[in-house]
């Protein structure tokens, strides 16, 4: 704990680790030869066209989707088929959803508190004393006792990562947190999102907020058709990207906004 | 309508009459807490893993949803003896009605579980819930709410086919003013006086059905 970290700082810990990962549904392959690595404190952007698979690749490494070929290590467990390591990890990984995907028939305080009491074991005390903290966090604390439906878009994607958080997790995976919300909504879940990255979160963010990806990354990567086309700084990235592919998308994409 | 009405045999029989009311209610009540229980674990076994669980659940439900409840409760009381289950007309009638009702609660229930987002079950397993704790925590009280109105005309109509049991004597109250009835021949007051009861029964169940509703599924909702 008391190392010095000015001059050598510890080899970075690898956090997530997929290895040639393949998936097909059916005669579609899905995703095909996927090899990321994503270091602890790490902050990658997945972009890229729809129906291209980056959606598919996180909700692999949580495993709500399955796999066919290849390997993924989320911290030290390498993810198979079974409950046990299925368990072991999405204990450790949190994710946001698009929907937000809060229970409607719990409040605020019930939705953040659920997970910790019933996966993890935790008291209800310590639980809603974790859920007070982290709805503060998220500037969201006096609408605890509210149920979803009572809130704004943005409102409830605040809260859906707080619940996540209420987790601990050391990873954070976004599924286009951003995409359902009214434009006046979006900043600020990106404002919390930016929050979490400077707190050091290691963070995976499909998302098409291009300004995000400038802001926070540290590297964006840009998929097409199942595959990793191109990786790089957001600074490379978006002034030189080496792709045509890429090109065309990010011309896309920044005439939009 | 030479018919003089006389409703002393009604009037001396109330107190047995709202004996049967109360084992009327008793019996429908029982009925349902089993109803529930089938209907319920129906709709997990419905979707195992195991095919031959699925299979018989399906053909239990096919089975008693289209065959007489008065045939199902006959066949309990007089075929199974013979098999050597032997049960008393009231916890005859009890079983007969949570089957009969089972089968329908599941047809029902399965409708609400099938009308939660996948959004939902995936936001619990990314949590870290296990699928039978997404399904108890998140998913059944949504289900159950979106099928409540269903499900409430269901056990209504459960209720008053309590009075089938009559068939096999169980107490309740149609058997009840079938004895007044043959002690003294007035057909019209005793069974005009107990239509009424059952629509008061009827009433008081949806009362109870809809304080229920309030109590547990009033969240808002958009």
């Amino acid at each position: 704990m008391n190392q010095p970290a000015v001059q050598n700082p510890a080899p970075a810990v690898t956090m997530i680790a997929m290895t040639h990962v393949e998936k097909w549904y059916g005669e579609f392959q899905a995703l095909t030869d996927i090899n990321l690595t994503v270091r602890k404190g790490e902050r990658i952007v997945l972009c890229g066209p729809s129906g291209s698979g980056k959606s598919t690749l996180i909700r692999c490494i949580n495993h709500l989707e399955s796999y066919q070929k290849g390997e993924i290590r989320v911290g030290g467990t390498r993810l198979g088929d079974d409950a046990k390591t299925i368990d072991a990890v999405r204990r450790e990984v949190g994710m946001v959803f698009q929907h937000f995907n809060l229970f409607p028939h719990m409040s605020v305080l019930e939705n953040c508190m659920l997970a910790p009491m019933r996966s993890l074991g935790v008291s209800k005390g310590e639980a809603e004393a974790t859920a007070r903290q982290l709805l503060g966090r998220v500037k969201i604390l006096e609408q605890a006792e509210k149920y979803p439906a009572q809130l704004s878009g943005g409102q409830q994607q605040r809260v859906a990562i707080a619940r996540a958080l209420c987790m601990k997790p050391k990873v954070m995976l976004f599924d286009e947190p951003t995409s359902a919300l009214d434009p006046e909504m979006v900043k600020e879940v990106l404002d919390t999102m930016i929050g979490l990255a400077d707190e050091g979160m290691t963070m995976i963010c499909v998302t098409h907020e291009m300004g995000f990806a400038r802001q926070v990354a540290n590297r964006v990567i840009f998929m097409a058709s199942g595959a990793i086309v191109e990786e790089a700084p957001p600074e490379e990235f978006f002034h030189n990207p080496r792709h045509e592919r890429t090109r065309k998308f990010l011309g896309e994409i920044l005439s939009k906004h | 309508m030479n018919y003089q009405l006389d409703f002393t045999p009604v009037i001396d029989g109330l107190p047995a009459l709202l004996m049967g009311c109360l084992g009327t209610f008793l019996l429908a009540l029982a009925g349902m807490a089993l109803a529930i229980v089938i209907g319920v674990g129906g709709v997990v076994l419905r979707d195992s893993k195991i095919a031959p669980v699925r299979w018989l659940v399906k053909a239990f439900v096919e089975i008693i949803r289209n065959t007489p409840f008065l045939v199902q409760i006959f066949f309990i009381y007089f075929a199974l003896p013979l098999a050597g289950l032997r049960l008393d007309p009231t916890p005859t009638a009890i079983i007969a009605l949570g089957i009969n009702g089972g089968a329908y609660a599941i047809e029902i229930i399965r409708g609400g579980v099938q009308s939660i987002g996948k959004g939902q079950i995936e936001a619990g397993l990314a949590l870290g819930l296990h699928k039978a704790q997404v399904f108890r925590l998140i998913v059944l009280k949504p289900a159950l709410r979106a099928i409540f109105p269903s499900l409430t005309s269901q056990f209504v109509l459960l209720t008053l086919t309590t009075s089938i049991a009559s068939a096999i004597s169980a107490y309740e109250l149609t058997s009840v003013a079938q004895r007044i009835e043959s002690d003294s021949f007035r057909s019209f007051e005793v069974y005009g006086t107990i239509t009424l009861f059952y629509l008061v029964i009827s009433w008081v169940m949806m009362r109870f059905f809809s304080a229920i509703s309030t109590r547990y599924f009033s969240y808002p909702v958009k």
